[in-house]
């Protein structure tokens, strides 16, 4: 890195890991005012596919982890987002979005209910780091019935990975090994191990197995070794954090959706519950109603690339006859298929899988192929059947 | 032979009239695994540093600039089918195009190899 990078990113927050990643010799680069591993040596691809068939570490402590509890604290929460909240039951998760009024997403968020506490209701939440500041601000200003606690002082570690079950509960606590292995995908579970207690949920951002660890910043290096200690566990970078979700189909806050897009048209109705479409009663239900009757506009779809250059962020989306269908939000090289891939927003008239596109890239068309998402398989664990 | 090297960290190396060009390993390095290289076709003309080729990491595109004025006389097409030779052996298979240099002159303004790891200090 230059003087001039070296110099800014001795001006972020570190994570409780920075150190670590440090001793690791990983690229730091800065992520919402965080420095934060790009990728270690051995490099993207190779971590990127290490993670598909073995276990990836991933430290995400720089998201937002907050509890907001109150005595209807799920009913609460539902006013500010189209998921099902107050149907969770303690240690279930959801994946929702903050709208705004105008039924545009502020961020996305995974929300867990803990258990009960003095009649109060409580859920555990976790926020974009680059949005988390606006996030609470939102949630604190609409929800003034509701206590919001933001949890700084723990870090947030991902697991993810075919092996990350079987690796995590060698390091649990002996009476959750087996119960920790047996959760299912989108739930969640504490564990205490030497008076550390760790909130545990089988989530991710990968399309793999695996789990996110909150953990108190100051064990979290210590935990964080143990992990990596382990020959089916290496460190892994925000660079495969991001070709490992793009693969998945997943969508990068900021890139594929952001406050000009709805959930509907983004792909995410599918986390609108039936009751939440008919009753509503959260901000920017109507326009949310509205897409959902009429079908949005413009819809965010997959591409397959025929050739080996990758479209990025921005690429036009051109129709064979030359007309402009829309724009590209995310794209890269897909290291598992070995060729590139991209997601976009395209006139609903022009969304069909199968559709032939070019997608203009330094002024040259590509050809590219609408296909469904995701493009690899997710190999979540649903239960033991 | 005459190796000589850019501060955007190409190098060109002379043999006669022609020079084989392409990036350091410091180069390689931070870009990272390189998945596709986009080579000019024979015979264009380039300026000195002007953009020659277009190289793209899993996480993004950067821009090869010519060392030195001239004309594109034969491109490493086996890059099409193996960008990675561009991080394996950046001087050597993973080179990127030929060039017949325009004006041999141009090379008297770029580092040699002592230079060129003196100002690599200064950057990393």
């Amino acid at each position: 890195m230059s003087d001039s990078q070296a110099a800014a990113v001795r001006e972020l927050a570190r994570t409780p890991l920075y150190d670590l990643h440090r001793a690791l010799g990983a690229r730091l680069a800065a992520f919402a005012g965080y420095a934060m591993p790009v990728q270690y040596p051995s490099g993207i691809v190779s971590e990127h596919l290490f993670t598909r068939t073995r276990a990836g570490l991933f430290d995400v402590s720089h998201m937002g982890q907050a509890i907001l509890s109150g005595p209807i604290a799920a009913r609460r929460l539902e006013t500010l987002v189209p998921g099902d909240i107050a149907a969770l039951a303690p240690g279930r998760m959801r994946y929702t979005q903050l709208l705004d009024a105008h039924g545009h997403i502020l961020d996305d968020l995974m929300v867990t209910r803990l258990d009960d506490e003095a009649g109060r209701e409580r859920l555990f939440l976790v926020v974009n780091a680059a949005t988390k500041r606006a996030d609470f601000a939102h949630l604190a200003a609409k929800l003034p019935d509701c206590a919001l606690t933001i949890l700084d002082g723990r870090a947030l570690l991902a697991l993810q990975g075919p092996k990350a079950a079987e690796v995590l509960r060698r390091h649990v606590s002996p009476a959750k090994a087996k119960s920790v292995s047996a959760m299912p995908f989108m739930s969640a579970k504490s564990d205490e191990r030497d008076g550390v207690v760790l909130n545990i949920s089988r989530s991710g951002y990968t399309g793999e197995d695996g789990f996110e660890i909150s953990i108190p910043a100051t064990a979290a290096p210590g935990f964080a070794q143990e992990l990596l200690a382990e020959a089916d566990v290496r460190p892994i970078g925000l660079g495969a954090r991001d070709s490992l979700r793009l693969e998945a189909g997943l969508c990068l806050y900021g890139h594929d959706i952001d406050s000009t897009t709805g959930p509907v048209e983004a792909g995410l109705s599918w986390s609108i519950p039936q009751r939440r479409r008919k009753a509503g009663g959260f901000l920017g239900y109507e326009q949310v109603k509205r897409a959902i009757e009429h079908g949005p506009s413009r819809l965010r779809v997959g591409f397959l690339l025929e050739g080996k250059a990758p479209a990025r962020q921005d690429s036009e989306i051109v129709t064979l006859e030359g007309q402009t269908v829309g724009r590209i939000t995310s794209g890269g090289f897909a290291p598992s298929l070995g060729q590139p891939v991209a997601m976009g927003y395209v006139d609903g008239a022009h969304a069909a899988p199968g559709t032939q596109v070019c997608l203009i890239v330094r002024g040259k068309p590509l050809a590219a192929k609408i296909v469904p998402m995701p493009f690899v398989p997710h190999h979540y664990f649903r239960g033991v059947q | 032979m005459t190796t000589r090297y850019t501060k955007s960290h190409e190098y060109v190396r002379v043999e006669g009239g022609t020079g084989v060009v392409g990036i350091t390993d410091y180069a390689q390095s931070q870009l990272g695994d390189l998945v596709f290289v986009e080579l000019p076709p024979n015979g264009r003309s380039l300026s000195k540093g002007a953009a020659a080729a277009t190289v793209e990491s899993v996480k993004a595109a950067s821009e090869v600039n010519a060392p030195v004025s001239g004309t594109v006389v034969d491109v490493n097409s086996a890059l099409a089918d193996s960008p990675g030779l561009v991080n394996e052996d950046p001087s050597g298979k993973g080179w990127f195009l030929k060039i017949k240099l325009a004006d041999a002159a141009e090379l008297d303004s770029l580092m040699d190899e002592d230079a060129y790891l003196e100002f690599l200090k200064s950057v990393s």
